[in-house]
């Protein structure tokens, strides 16, 4: 406990210790340790109830931790060895909800100018601050309206000024975006980049939307089941994702279940399946460590190539079972042995149809434990 | 579909919607107009002078003043104890708060006029128990209480009357979006900062409409005021109504000075519900959640088990304690005998429930009427609101309009329209059987119906019936086999939403008993002024019983139903 508090003295981002959270047998977050840097914008990733949102509460500080500590600026903000919370009104943290939670019965100006009252600033200073949070998100000049009166977009732009008033060092943003409708999810994505970039506070923001992830993060960490899957940076993490979870989680995906047979190098299509000569491109690749068994392949449908059947290279054989024409995409559904695999190309590639033989080159190809 | 269907096509549609209308402005319009013309018209010409004489006169005017003053008293106090215990089971750590939701909404069960009754056998100055009791203890010359007046008549209204404030206000702070306070906290906020500058103004539109729930009830109440006030000299608008027609045995002049009062009443319901579509329109208090955390329970600390006695003691007070007075003083042999084992009896039941006539037929009225009343209105309202949600006239609006006015009108309001219209005017002379009872409580139930009916309506889809239809169903086939089935729970909530309090009603029915045509409630109420005490508390005994049993069985019902899907 005494060498994480001293990390925490050093590290002027938010550390998390060892935090556990149980809600009865069920636990929520296990074990989490992470340090996220100052200035940094960093998201926690996963399908809902992994434990993302559980953690950004502790960190708000609306939710006690069963085990460990964080602190944050070098401040120990939770502890549960030391029974000490901060109460959240105590944290100085910006933060942003899924639902808005503007507060209906007050003005565009008295939801940002809240924080600033309490903070018992001079009314000049208010006045100035506001303007200022209202500038900076696009509403200036909407002062006077209620929210009941606006879009969800400008709600959000509300959420994400009153955050920004009083110039905290820490904005946790809970699925912000998540009520938008997608066009609109795509430009507040740039602009809380734009206002993060100008003010320099840390972001710590919760999503189940992988793209929203990556747009927007220096740095990743993909959860399950209160887990942490993987930590990194968006390219890492898509690139090389620690396990099947995450590449399955991040982006399309494709599992094709083989064999390393007799120590070789040397995969196989399950039986039934493809029954050509040795699988040129899959007995490549294969990385080193990787016991002899079942294994999983993963590859992304855009990292396939679909090769005419007598195509002299070597490659595994499959039959196009269904093809839909999705614009600049063509997604085709083909037989590989038993499995099927998701291939996506560009309109302008050749083109196969339905029950017509292939050959299916894959480029990039990753290997997990069955 | 047109409102005015074309007249060769006479099919299905076309009378149902015929005798939706018909049936609305028989039962509702024609009696409301009545009111009206008979309180603002003379020999056919328009009179206001005599509307102004009967409002001048002194006890018509104090009967509206009285009125005013114990709305005000009782809406003022049943708000504050709604709000503190609704917010005690919702945002606190109060131990069983489950449990004690449940028990704060006991007094709903209650009959007010009931608890009335007790109060008056507790708190009356010469006999009250409670006063025997303490002058006896220390040695006091004077009563301590006195039931009879403004205070007692609030207190006890309020006793039965809060938890329209209390359900509004827990519903409301268990629906709101938790991360509207949680986004104060962030921003620096205290919870007192929080319960005063977002949570009271969040939760503010569900007080007021439950504070003016409150305030239309009380202002047209009869029974509460009839048993503690008239004594006191202290008449409030139904109560003085009441009061100039039976001592004319109905006289026209009467029924008259009673609809100019009553034009009083319809105008104030007016303006309470005006208010409240005012508060509850403007958009300022969306406060829905999306997702929904439990949001987190204020810790009670050291007022933990305080604030839970006061809460236990105030249950045992205002819902225990008048109902086994109730029962007890209803087991005396003479009213008056202190309450001792040797002074109880089980004869006054059994006289009551077999021997005495009054009050067999009192309760045989009361089950026939309700279940009855409750029957027709169930099916007419699913007509009506099968034409307002699903086969959507022009001028629907009318439908609606006539549909919900009676919901705003008070019981003594309907019962002089309804003594206006079936008296002989149309041919058709009801007065004094228990008919005129019957059509009164349909008036003033088919909101109810309405309601609950449209609201099941309105889950079942259109495609659902198209659906039926392209498989080859006609338009009853479609009725029968797909919107009535689904149509049902709300059909049977109608019913039970008209059947209990129709089983207990006194304010319409003690305007328009005959000699044999007695509803419980009037004959509790008649027996009371009789001075007959121990029976009417018998009696009410009896009511009280019936009441809990046909709570269950709704429980037990609607439960099998939900468990049955």
């Amino acid at each position: 406990m005494s060498d994480t508090g001293h990390l925490g003295v050093e590290h002027s981002g938010v550390v998390l210790s060892g935090v556990t959270k149980r809600y009865g047998q069920v636990t929520a977050v296990s074990d989490l340790t992470l340090s996220i840097g100052a200035g940094e914008c960093f998201s926690f990733l996963g399908p809902s109830g992994c434990g993302k949102t559980t953690t950004l509460r502790m960190i708000a500080g609306f939710e006690d931790l069963d085990e460990g500590e964080i602190t944050a600026g070098g401040r120990l903000i939770s502890s549960s060895a030391k029974k000490f919370y901060l109460p959240p009104e105590k944290r100085d943290f910006g933060m942003v909800f899924q639902a808005f939670a503007v507060w209906p019965h007050l003005s565009v100006f008295e939801n940002v100018a809240f924080p600033l009252r309490l903070r018992k600033l001079s009314r000049s200073d208010i006045e100035a601050k506001t303007r200022e949070a209202l500038t900076h998100t696009g509403l200036a000049g909407q002062e006077r309206a209620f929210p009941n009166e606006l879009s969800g977009g400008e709600k959000q732009r509300i959420a994400l000024a009153r955050a920004l008033a009083v110039n905290p060092q820490v904005m946790l943003l809970d699925e912000p975006l998540s009520n938008l409708d997608p066009k609109l999810r795509e430009e507040m994505r740039f602009e809380i980049k734009d206002l993060q970039r100008r003010f320099g506070f840390t972001i710590i923001y919760v999503t189940h939307d992988q793209a929203e992830a990556m747009a927007l993060s220096d740095r990743i960490m993909v959860m399950d089941q209160g887990r942490v899957r993987q930590v990194g940076t968006p390219l890492d993490v898509y690139n090389s994702p620690a396990d099947a979870f995450v590449f399955g989680f991040i982006g399309l995906s494709n599992f094709i279940p083989a064999r390393i047979e007799n120590g070789a190098a040397h995969a196989a299509l399950p039986p039934g399946g493809w029954d050509g000569p040795a699988i040129g491109p899959l007995t490549r690749d294969i990385p080193a460590g990787l016991a002899p068994g079942p294994v999983t392949l993963a590859c992304r449908p855009t990292e396939i190539d679909l090769l005419p059947a007598d195509d002299p290279r070597e490659a595994p054989r499959g039959v196009v079972r269904r093809k839909a024409f999705l614009g600049e995409i063509v997604d085709y559904r083909v037989a590989l042995g038993s499995t099927e695999v998701r291939i996506q190309r560009f309109r302008r590639d050749p083109s196969f149809e339905t029950g017509q033989a292939v050959k299916l080159l894959f480029h990039r190809l990753l290997w997990y434990p069955a | 579909m047109s409102f005015l269907p074309d007249m060769r096509k006479w099919g299905a549609a076309e009378i149902v919607l015929a005798l939706s209308i018909l049936i609305l402005v028989v039962v509702v319009a024609v009696p409301v107009a009545l009111i009206f013309i008979t309180a603002f018209f003379v020999d056919g010409a328009f009179n206001l002078a005599d509307v102004t004489a009967i409002l001048t006169q002194r006890d018509t005017y104090e009967a509206l003043k009285n009125s005013i003053i114990i709305a005000f008293g009782v809406t003022v106090i049943s708000t504050i104890i709604g709000v503190f215990f609704a917010w005690l089971v919702s945002r606190t750590d109060l131990p069983f708060k489950g449990t004690m939701k449940v028990l704060f909404l006991l007094p709903f069960m209650l009959p007010s006029f009931i608890g009335a009754l007790a109060w008056k056998m507790l708190l009356s100055p010469r006999s009250g128990y409670i006063n025997k009791m303490l002058m006896g203890l220390f040695d006091l010359q004077d009563p301590v209480f006195d039931i009879y007046g403004y205070w007692g008549i609030i207190l006890v209204e309020s006793m039965y009357l809060f938890p329209f404030v209390f359900i509004q206000v827990c519903g409301a702070l268990e629906r709101m979006d938790p991360t509207l306070e949680e986004s104060a906290r962030i921003a620096g906020a205290g919870l007192t900062t929080i319960t005063r500058k977002i949570t009271i103004p969040l939760i503010m539109p569900s007080i007021l409409a439950g504070a003016l729930l409150i305030a239309l009830y009380s202002l047209a109440h009869f029974g509460v005021p009839a048993i503690l006030g008239t004594e006191a000299g202290i008449y409030n608008i139904p109560t003085k109504i009441y009061e100039k027609i039976h001592q004319s045995a109905g006289s026209f002049k009467a029924i008259r000075a009673g609809t100019v009062l009553a034009s009083l009443l319809v105008v104030s319901a007016a303006i309470i519900l005006y208010v409240q579509s005012l508060v509850l329109k403007s958009g300022r208090f969306q406060i829905i959640a999306g997702k929904s955390v439990r949001p987190v329970a204020l810790k009670l600390r050291g007022f933990k088990i305080p604030l839970l006695i006061f809460s236990a003691v105030y249950l045992l007070v205002t819902v225990i304690l008048p109902t086994v007075t109730i029962f007890l003083v209803g087991s005396l042999k003479t009213y008056g005998l202190s309450l001792d084992w040797a002074n109880m009896t089980l004869e006054n039941y059994e006289y009551i429930l077999f021997t005495w006539r009054l009050t067999r037929d009192a309760i045989f009225n009361s089950v026939y009427l309700a279940l009855s009343a409750a029957f027709v209105t169930m099916l007419a309202g699913v007509m009506i609101s099968y034409v307002i949600v699903k086969m959507k006239p022009r001028g629907k609006w009318l439908l609606e309009f006539l549909g919900v006015l009676p919901f705003s009108l008070p019981g003594t309001v309907i019962a002089l329209g309804v003594i206006l219209t079936w008296s002989g005017r149309f041919g058709v002379n009801l007065y004094n059987t228990a008919w005129i009872i019957f059509v009164a409580y349909i008036a003033r139930y088919m909101a109810f119906s309405l309601k609950s009916n449209s609201a099941a309506l309105e889950q079942v889809h259109d495609s659902l019936v198209e659906a039926s239809r392209a498989c080859g169903a006609t338009q009853w086939q479609a009725m029968r086999h797909v919107v009535i089935p689904l149509a049902r729970p709300g059909m049977v909530a109608a019913f039970f939403l008209i059947f209990l309090p129709a089983l207990r009603e006194l304010t319409t029915s003690v305007l328009l008993y005959g000699p044999t045509t007695r509803t419980i409630g009037v004959a509790i109420y008649t027996l009371n002024e009789d001075g007959e005490t121990v029976y009417a508390a018998a009696l009410a005994s009896i009511a009280l019983v019936i009441i809990v049993l046909g709570q269950i069985g709704i429980k037990k019902l609607t439960q099998a139903r939900a468990e049955g899907v």
